[in-house]
């Protein structure tokens, strides 16, 4: 049986919402007054419900965690995945003791080195070794520790050259690798890291990630890992732990919690019908969907396989080839990507026409995406138009460790082609 | 269930809700101390970086205030003492005031000032307040040196008549008392301010008018016997009444009023540390 490193019993915690400062005197005394007074229980924490920042709640307190449980063993690296404001953030905040618990109790055993952010209380006046000093103090190191350790982080960073120069000289990247360096030579058993993996260059993520890797699998030690990468969960870490509405939805290993996670994100999303009020004199919308190639729409969309739009459009007209359909692509920041449309490639039939274009594989890079549809009669007139119709999230397939983790900038990855003339 | 307890009993960290008011936590302060002297260096570098007169600029702010108050205090409105050098009497209010003004001022916003670290690392909090503590005390150090300065300059060129006491020997104990009186009164706003913001405009002015309530620019002798309790009962009073007398040998220095002090000082000092150590938990939530 291997040991226990850290144990989460019933732990919750609430928040509250809108502008704090207004009434919390009187809250403050309603609470002292039931609580201490009385001997009752708090009474807001009666009225808190299920973060679910979609829905407006009746009450403005909200539980960020409620009543989580689980059990960590020693040397598991162990990935926290679920959506913006599932209660990832929060839940390494009370691992990291930043902020204490409402209720419930972590009982951890051995020394916790927590990375919520690289290079917290780094002084911009200070020399980049000054500010090792300082960075790994604040991170728990003793002043001995950090000059035994000296040469071996400022190898690490590789910023040598300019470690006596005050790190507001810095470019962004030096900072960061400086800063992750410090972090990556703190002696804890148990390391707690979010989304750290978000900065730097191809090259220093790759050391990153192997640092961790070595980290975990070489020394034994724990980490919990919080990430939206869901290529570096699934390589660094052997479980995984799925978090939604601050409750855990999914405990098990890496892989399964990954493809959990992504399922329960894309259902719904990636197959959309509509309704009469899609029912037009001229044509009918019947639904439109997506889907990998040779896979159903409810798994997730990747990055490196082919992916099949399909929309169900009926042409009511006894001249249907006066019509086709154009969509506009959106990427996340509503930034135009490009549009398409099946004029000239397709003909429209009259009756129930199923329509699939076809996008290369390797095509879209991960992130999500909206499309506007257009029907258009007589190549000139839209007759028919929404924007955001359509929304779809691509996630990035399996990568092998050592290979690039982050993002490629911009949204598509095209496959060209490529020749080579060897002299 | 036997092997269950035993696990049970060697969790190093049980991280809780709430936990007693009076479990300090000082160990860990104790722990973190390379930190605090980091901290105070960097304070102090961070000071005087880019600047072209480097330390200098600790001696200017005393001189300058020393000159202004002279003329305005002493020549204008006649409140200095006739048998010592105005200068003299004023530097040393102002050196004892500006180190219990500045740990006050800068303690009680602690938790707003490191918001973004403390929300993001767990160190003892403690760490922060006492290291502004210390790093002031680097600050003092250099301006009591102006003060021993003029001291000298007056005693040798001047040939004035101002003679060191036995008091001398307290010197330690009224600056810790300075030092601690400071940080218990702010640890006690800065803990308040993280929920009511309100006290953070009242620090700024109210440090300087508190100036006014302590014999830093006019000697105790000077106020009426009727008014005299109000003065009396800061605490402030009293420092600066046996700083002046250990140096200078003026001023009105008893032992009731020393230990009414260091009684205010203890009680403001427990208080601001329990009060801080259970905003410390959360604060992160509210501030």
């Amino acid at each position: 049986m291997s040991k226990i490193a850290i144990i989460v019993e019933n732990l919750s915690k609430i928040y509250r919402l809108g502008e704090i400062g207004t009434g919390t005197i009187s809250h403050d005394l309603q609470r002292w007054w039931t609580m201490k007074v009385r001997g009752n229980e708090d009474p807001f924490l009666k009225i808190g419900e299920a973060n679910d920042r979609a829905n407006k709640g009746t009450s403005n307190i909200v539980y960020s965690l409620k009543d989580i449980n689980f059990e960590i063993e020693q040397g598991d690296a162990v990935g926290i995945i679920g959506r913006n404001g599932a209660g990832k953030s929060t839940l390494l905040k009370l691992l990291s003791r930043v902020t204490s618990p409402t209720t419930g109790k972590i009982k951890v055993k051995g020394r916790v080195a927590s990375l919520l952010e690289v290079g917290t209380g780094f002084h911009p006046e200070l020399t980049g070794r000054e500010n090792i000093y300082l960075n790994g103090a604040i991170l728990g190191m003793r002043k001995k520790e950090i000059s035994r350790k000296l040469d071996e982080i400022i190898d690490f960073s590789g910023v040598e050259r300019y470690v006596d120069t005050p790190v507001k000289r810095y470019s962004s990247g030096m900072y960061v690798r400086l800063a992750f360096a410090v972090a990556a030579h703190l002696e804890s058993e148990i390391l707690i890291v979010d989304e750290v993996l978000a900065v730097g260059d191809a090259e220093f993520q790759k050391k990153c990630l192997g640092k961790m890797g070595e980290v975990s699998k070489g020394e034994g030690r724990t980490i919990l890992f919080v990430s939206h990468n869901m290529a570096a969960v699934k390589t660094l870490c052997q479980k995984g732990i799925v978090l939604e509405h601050g409750g855990t939805k999914f405990i098990g290993n890496s892989t399964e919690a990954v493809s959990y996670y992504l399922k329960g994100d894309s259902e719904t999303q990636n197959k959309k019908t509509f309704g009469a009020a899609y029912n037009k004199d001229e044509f009918a919308l019947n639904c439109i969907s997506l889907n990998n190639a040779h896979q159903t729409n409810d798994d997730p969309l990747t990055e490196n396989s082919e992916i099949e739009l399909l929309t169900e459009i009926t042409i009511k007209d006894n001249e249907p080839e006066r019509y086709h359909i154009t969509y506009h692509l959106y990427n996340e920041m509503g930034e135009p990507m490009f549009s398409f449309s099946n004029y000239g490639l397709q003909v429209l039939k009259q009756g129930l026409n199923k329509l699939t274009c076809i996008f290369p594989a390797s095509f879209f890079q991960s992130g999500s995406y909206y499309l506007s549809l257009y029907v258009v009669q007589d190549k000139r007139k839209a007759i028919f138009t929404e924007k955001d119709i359509m929304s779809f999230t691509i996630v990035d397939g399996g990568r092998g460790l050592g290979e690039y983790m982050g993002r490629e900038p911009g949204n598509i990855r095209p496959m060209f082609k490529w020749k080579i003339d060897n002299i | 269930m036997n092997q269950h307890q035993l696990q049970e009993e060697k969790w190093d960290l049980i991280i809780e809700p709430q936990s007693s008011i009076f479990n300090l936590n000082l160990k860990a302060v104790w722990r973190y101390r390379d930190l605090l002297l980091l901290l105070v260096k960097r304070d102090f570098v961070a000071f005087y970086k880019q600047t072209v007169l480097g330390p200098l600029w600790f001696f200017i702010q005393p001189f300058f205030t020393t000159l202004v108050f002279t003329f305005i205090f002493g020549n204008l409105a006649g409140l200095a003492p006739n048998d010592i050098p105005a200068p003299l009497f004023y530097i040393a209010g102002i050196t004892a005031w500006n180190y219990f003004a500045d740990c006050l001022t800068k303690t009680s916003s602690v938790f707003r000032d490191n918001a973004s670290i403390f929300g993001k690392v767990y160190f003892p909090r403690l760490i922060m307040p006492l290291s502004i503590v210390t790093s002031n005390l680097v600050r003092f150090a250099v301006q009591m040196s102006l003060m021993l300065i003029m001291m000298g300059y007056y005693y040798f060129f001047q040939g004035s008549n101002f003679h060191i006491t036995w008091a001398i020997l307290l010197f330690p104990v009224l600056t810790l008392l300075m030092a601690l009186l400071g940080l218990g009164l702010g640890l006690i706003i800065t803990a308040m301010t993280t929920k009511y913001r309100d006290l953070a405009f009242l620090i700024t002015f109210g440090v300087q008018l508190l100036m006014y309530g302590t014999t830093v620019i006019y000697p105790l002798s000077k106020i009426p016997e009727k008014y005299r309790y109000i003065i009396e009962l800061n605490p402030m009073t009293n420092i600066i009444e046996g700083f002046r007398y250990a140096f200078l040998g003026i001023g009105e220095f008893t032992l009731h009023g020393f230990l009414y002090t260091v009684t205010v000082t203890a009680i403001f000092l427990v208080l601001g540390v329990v009060i801080f150590n259970k905003t410390e938990k959360s604060f992160v939530d509210t501030v």
